[in-house]
């Protein structure tokens, strides 16, 4: 069992997790230009490491009404990752994915499962990038959707970083199309796959 | 004028009437709340895991149900609160995803909530209400004046326990 915490973690390593961060989310813009055939544009995306106190207000405060798309990793790293993004900016999205305004201020089945398509793309497409770059097999499971308050979402994610430590690791990318988008991305492998991740690229 | 202190996840805060006490945003973490009616001092805690020692990274006392309370319960008492007085509320503990993995982490809202009723029964305080399980967050007030424990959730009528 390695001895990784988060809290020990080398610059250098960072500056990985934040060059992982980019490719996939620059992954992640051009399968939602894709999707809603449009031209989209990224900001170099943010890496942080946060207290747990701090991830609420970084997303506008914890009762910030957030859609939080979350599923699961297997292969030869295990782990979880949820790409969260502001309920306004899913109601753009959505909209935009079926050419139609959203009316009702609740999503329907249908645009929930809308929404979950595009999480599920999205998180692809990190995903997809992050295997290429370390040359791990990740399969990913069937998202799941819910839309609530940013604190209430993030206790999952929270809570699988807090066996670790006392802080989480969050990758926020603003994506532009007409309209400016937030999205967050938190992974969150398990302590053995971290080493993994490291070592396969030739940091560990 | 009394004010309302934030209490943030992995955190625990005392406070004595007319003050109260929240907490935004609980998903599969517990917010205990704790009052002694006499003296009216109150507590609230934000635990996110039900035991500490099932951790090795655990020297954050406030972030397990186990260690958590009874460290409310101590500077309760430090602040003038009776033990044998104490009773408590809790809310939290939901089960955010339909699915979770297949961690020891299944389940975590559930065993937040049984962590934090066995902690409570070991002190010997008894608890008065409680809203939890389901698949929502909470966001929760407390007054210690009149033991109101408000709950607030999106799209949901506002409850008082």
């Amino acid at each position: 069992m390695s001895d990784i915490t988060l809290e020990s973690m080398s610059e250098q390593y960072f500056d990985v997790l934040k060059e992982l961060g980019n490719i996939g989310a620059g992954n992640a813009t051009t399968a939602l230009a894709q999707m809603l055939q449009c031209k989209v544009d990224m900001k170099v995306p943010q890496v942080k490491l946060l207290e747990f106190n701090q991830i609420g207000d970084t997303m506008g405060g914890e009762e910030q009404i957030m859609a939080g798309i979350y599923l699961c990793v297997e292969g030869d790293i295990t782990g979880s990752i949820m790409f969260l993004l502001e309920k306004e900016s899913a109601r753009h999205l959505v909209s935009k994915l079926m050419g139609m305004e959203m009316t009702e201020d609740d999503f329907s089945e249908i645009e929930l499962s809308a929404l979950k398509e595009i999480g599920n793309i999205i998180t692809g497409a990190y995903l997809n990038s992050l295997s290429t770059i370390t040359n791990l097999k990740i399969y990913p499971s069937v998202p799941d959707l819910t839309i609530d308050m940013a604190g209430a979402i993030l206790s999952v994610p929270a809570i699988e970083f807090g066996t670790l430590g006392d802080k989480i690791l969050l990758i926020q990318t603003q994506f532009t199309d007409d309209y400016e988008l937030d999205g967050y991305f938190i992974l969150v492998p398990d302590l053995e796959s971290y080493a993994k991740i490291l070592k396969a690229l030739g940091l560990g | 004028m009394s004010e309302i202190i934030k209490v943030g996840m992995a955190d625990l805060k005392v406070c004595k009437s007319p003050d109260g006490i929240t907490t935004l945003g609980l998903g599969s973490c517990v917010g205990i709340a704790i009052r002694d009616p006499i003296t009216k001092i109150g507590g609230l805690a934000h635990v996110m895991l039900p035991d500490s020692t099932a951790i090795r990274q655990n020297n954050n006392i406030y972030k397990f149900a186990d260690t958590g309370i009874v460290e409310l319960v101590r500077l309760m008492e430090l602040e003038g609160a009776k033990r044998a007085r104490m009773v408590a509320k809790i809310a939290g503990g939901a089960q955010m995803f339909a699915f979770q993995n297949k961690t020891d982490l299944v389940r975590v809202g559930d065993r937040n909530v049984e962590a934090s009723k066995k902690a409570l029964k070991t002190l010997g305080i008894p608890i008065l209400a409680e809203d939890t399980g389901e698949n929502f967050g909470r966001t929760v007030i407390f007054y210690p004046e009149t033991g109101d424990y408000v709950i607030r959730a999106v799209g949901k009528a506002e409850r008082t326990i």
